[in-house]
């Protein structure tokens, strides 16, 4: 298992690392597109803010490199926001994999969402074993809305899109790394995904 | 729907697990990773670990600790304690830390607040602040506690919440350590006034506090450090008895 998260500059990538340790893979860090094309699995991490997260990304050369990419890919939080057309956070244009628009929460709730909420409708591999209702962190202010793409709703002011999948790309808003053990399977999941690369 | 957290905070001196009772006889309470590990079996929502030693003496927080923290606890910390740059914290989330709390840098220098949640996110940015009803009126406090200000806690709140915040862990000083319940009134005045979420801290002692901070308080998080240490509160009951409470938790 050939194992790569993008490392991008974006945020705490080690806890990601450590996760898939604790899972006996060695996740292999790097920024290299020939290291990440070749890659059996791709994760596609990201904290922080939007459109500094996308311009280091484009810094890199990564924006045509990741919509492309023909293995299982899971986005993370700030990566599966910009796997998606666009976000309202710093108006940032996003890679557009999953069709829909990334907006802000109103506050009419406490933003950032933060905490531990349930992910629910779950319709994907990816959550085998995972019971609806299943508790995950999350921490965000900013939401995908629910679309053609959506393959887990969470309630928060109203329900949104907790996890996006389109072909071979999986996006998760959640933090799985961060989930317990539950969160820890759905890692594993990713992992026993098959590769078409 | 999003669930109330329940936060053990291990205070750090030298490597150890302290906790300071009113911040200053100092009980030594374990291994903080060991400890960890077994908050998070145990049911802890997050957890935070502050290096109650580092402000005062101008240490800077253990990257060690926090990097076999995040190797073997698979639930979310925050980090806290002299954290006065954009580099401590740059340094600290590269090794797995989730969050930082700053708490008197941010008042002697209220553009570290802006300057963190441009650069990491404002939902790993937690302001930390140590406040003291002084005949009527909060006031924040320095330094663990300290040293006391003029600035008033509300509008301090505000502030941090403008500069970009993503939380605020709040720290009665009249409470810590006493084991006599949460600043309740002071914690739902701040609920009211900022949209960001808003962790209790100080006072602690049986498990009515915690269903009454969540309810009268309105706290979205609450933090403790001796009745979780020492045994005197199973996480598990306790989240038991507030869920008895219709208080929603993660069980």
């Amino acid at each position: 298992m050939n194992l790569i998260i993008i490392d991008y500059g974006a945020g705490n990538i080690k806890s990601i690392q450590f996760a898939f340790k604790r899972l006996g893979i060695e996740a292999i860090l790097s920024s290299n597109i020939e290291e990440i094309k070749a890659a059996d699995k791709v994760i596609f991490p990201g904290v922080g803010e939007a459109s500094s997260a996308m311009k280091m990304l484009i810094e890199s050369g990564l924006h045509t490199v990741i919509p492309r990419l023909k293995q299982p890919v899971l986005g993370i939080c700030l990566g599966m926001q910009l796997m998606c057309n666009s976000s309202e956070e710093g108006n940032t244009q996003g890679l557009g994999i999953f069709d829909v628009t990334v907006k802000r929460f109103s506050n009419a709730v406490k933003v950032p969402q933060m905490g531990w909420n349930v992910i629910k409708e779950l319709k994907s591999p990816l959550f085998s074993g995972i019971k609806e209702n299943e508790f995950m962190y999350l921490v965000h202010s900013y939401y995908a809305a629910l679309c053609e793409e959506t393959i887990a709703k969470t309630d928060y002011e109203f329900e949104y899109s907790s996890a996006l999948q389109k072909d071979n790309f999986y996006g998760v808003q959640f933090h799985p790394e961060k989930s317990g053990l539950e969160g820890e399977r759905i890692l594993k999941n990713f992992l026993e995904l098959k590769t078409n690369n | 729907m999003l669930t109330k957290r329940i936060i053990p905070c291990l205070d750090i001196k030298n490597g150890r697990t302290v906790k300071g009772i009113n911040f200053v006889n100092l009980i030594d309470a374990g291994d903080p990773v060991v400890l960890a590990k077994q908050y998070a079996n145990l049911g802890a929502d997050e957890l935070v670990f502050l290096d109650i030693s580092a402000t005062l003496e101008g240490r800077k927080t253990m990257i060690e600790m926090v990097h076999q923290v995040a190797e073997q606890v698979n639930i979310p910390f925050t980090v806290g304690g002299g954290i006065s740059s954009v580099e401590n914290v740059n340094e600290l989330l590269k090794w797995g830390a989730d969050k930082v709390s700053i708490n008197s840098s941010a008042v002697k220098r209220s553009d570290l607040i802006s300057e963190l949640a441009d650069k990491f996110g404002s939902q790993c940015v937690v302001v930390a602040i140590d406040a003291k009803q002084i005949e009527g009126e909060w006031f924040v406090h320095l330094a663990g506690g300290t040293i006391p200000t003029e600035i008033k806690l509300f509008d301090w709140a505000q502030e941090v919440e403008k500069r970009g915040a993503g939380e605020i862990l709040f720290t009665s000083m009249n409470h810590d350590g006493t084991k006599n319940g949460f600043a309740n009134e002071a914690l739902a005045a701040l609920s009211s006034l900022v949209n960001i979420p808003i962790i209790a801290s100080g006072g602690a002692g049986t498990m009515q506090h915690f269903v009454d901070t969540f309810k009268e308080g309105k706290a979205d998080a609450a933090l403790a450090a001796s009745v979780f240490h020492f045994g005197e509160i199973p996480i598990m009951d306790l989240k038991q008895e507030l869920k008895r409470n219709n208080i929603s938790v993660r069980l």
